[in-house]
């Protein structure tokens, strides 16, 4: 039981600190607005509130799926040809070296103002965590594994297809928990460099317009959108992969 | 049909095996064959070379190889025609034991509408006593149960030939003693190599016993003992052999 109520006890109790902070500090509305005064903002602004998570969450899903997808084919890709990993494993590296936050303002100016430049950016993000987790599962696989599946006659593309990808699909797993939970970043920095709309925009617009309390509105609304993302993200895995011992970091 | 005129079952040798580990010569020369229809232990100090030898028969890879013939008797290649039961069970642990017990087919792309198989499989898997086990998972499973699945497995690849890697060197006194009884049983009348540690285990499923010393290696064959195996634990001749058996063993260095 006390399993599905650390979560709302842990926010729960954020709030008062926050409240508490507030009253102890005496801080201005328009330095530290109060929980109160925050949600009366969001119901007041509900609407456009929602409006523009939507679309943050729309730039975040769908630069998961790309960063995954583009993710796991370099992993296999460089699992597989030898020549590739040489190759591909510095430029991989690079592109982590260099700031995701340094691309943003070319991505923007290459890509536009619109959603396309947001969903580069969460897929930049979440391209390293993904391939590099995978492709460390594929490179682990239990030797006594593929021998036995080599004196069954398999092929190379049936040791894959049946023992590689499977076996490496734990590590792929954590990969995904990574990816879910810095996506958001992606997406929002890619919103405060250059856009009209999203969360990253409405936060940097409110704070323009000293709509403090907006802006506190919006950012408790990404919070939710973070974690309930992270969340999902690990429900799923953990019924998609159920022989796998529990590894989540969630419960542990 | 006894296993001599059986012309499903032949004999294996290796011919002039040469195997280098690292510039250390573990075989040279190495001349070895798996008598037909017949289990061969193979015993030895650890590291001297047992599983180099199981795996240069398999053809995975070992260390730098060279000259080394696999024959069987039939002159056809070894290839596709030895199955593979190691040490660990091996089972994936993202399929059911029913799953694992087909490995082989799937693996192969096999048709997966094959109800016979499945129906052979479930049959196999009555026999080594997992009837009541074939959808649960095999986290679920105790190691015995679990090597008795591998078995399973082993039994429903139906190879002439089966390669056996220490199968029973983690179990309990009790489960071993079961289990090598059911493998000894299971595995009749096909060619056979057991490596082992155990030289109880040797002399209860051998039909004879090489002993493999030094390096370059070398194989001893103490007597073979009468009557077919699998022999009780407590055979006054078991016991008697063990004896010499493990002299010969404390004398067989690296």
């Amino acid at each position: 039981m006390i399993r599905f109520l650390r979560g709302p006890i842990v926010v729960i109790g954020l709030i008062v600190v926050w409240q508490f902070v507030v009253w102890a500090t005496a801080a201005k509305p328009w330095m530290l607005p109060g929980p109160a005064a925050v949600a009366a903002a969001w119901i007041e602004h509900r609407d456009l509130i929602l409006r523009h998570a939507a679309l943050t969450a729309l730039e975040i899903v769908f630069g998961l799926s790309l960063g995954t997808l583009l993710g796991c084919g370099s992993a296999l890709i460089m699992a597989y040809f030898r020549p590739a990993r040489r190759w591909l494993m510095p430029v991989l590296v690079v592109s982590q070296a260099i700031p995701v936050f340094a691309l943003a303002p070319i991505l923007v100016l290459w890509l536009g103002y619109g959603m396309v430049s947001k969903v580069a950016m969460a897929t930049l993000i979440i391209f390293f965590p993904v391939t590099a987790a995978f492709h460390d599962g594929l490179r682990r696989t239990e030797p006594g594994w593929v021998d036995l599946a080599r004196t069954m006659n398999a092929s190379r593309w049936s040791i894959l297809r049946h023992v590689r990808v499977p076996a490496a699909l734990p590590a792929l797993a954590s990969g995904l928990r990574v990816a879910a939970a810095v996506a958001p970043i992606g997406a929002v920095v890619g919103e405060w460099v250059g856009s009209s709309a999203g969360l990253g925009f409405l936060m940097l617009h409110a704070n323009a317009r000293m709509q403090v309390d907006v802006m506190f509105a919006a950012l408790a609304t990404l919070a939710v959108l973070a974690v309930s993302l992270f969340y999902l993200v690990d429900i799923g895995l953990r019924r998609a992969l159920p022989w796998q011992p529990d590894s989540s970091p969630v419960n542990d | 049909m006894s296993p001599a005129e059986d012309p499903s079952v032949f004999s294996v040798s290796v011919r002039s095996g040469s195997v280098e580990f690292d510039g250390t010569v573990l075989f040279d020369e190495l001349n070895v064959t798996l008598e037909a229809g017949k289990l061969t232990c193979l015993l030895g100090p650890s590291g001297v070379g047992k599983s180099t030898l199981l795996r240069l028969i398999l053809g995975l890879e070992t260390g730098t190889s060279n000259g080394n013939g696999v024959v069987c008797s039939d002159g056809r290649p070894l290839a596709g025609r030895a199955a593979l039961m190691a040490q660990r069970d091996l089972l994936f642990p993202w399929l059911t034991v029913l799953d694992n017990v087909l490995l082989g087919s799937r693996l192969r792309g096999e048709p997966r509408t094959g109800g016979p198989r499945r129906e052979r499989a479930r049959s196999i898997l009555a026999e080594v006593g997992l009837a009541d086990w074939a959808d649960a998972m095999p986290d679920t499973l105790s190691g015995g149960m679990r090597q008795r699945a591998a078995l399973a497995r082993t039994l429903m690849e139906d190879r002439p030939v089966v390669l056996m890697d220490e199968p029973f060197s983690g179990l309990d006194a009790i489960t071993k003693i079961r289990l090598q009884s059911l493998s000894g049983r299971m595995l009749r009348g096909r060619t056979v190599l057991l490596v082992t540690h155990d030289p109880l285990e040797a002399l209860r499923l051998g039909d004879r016993i090489l002993v493999m010393a030094g390096r370059p290696v070398r194989l001893d064959e103490p007597p073979r003992l009468p009557g077919a195996p699998p022999r009780d634990v407590d055979d006054p001749k078991v016991l008697e052999a063990q004896g010499d058996l493990l002299r010969r063993l404390a004398e067989a260095v690296i």
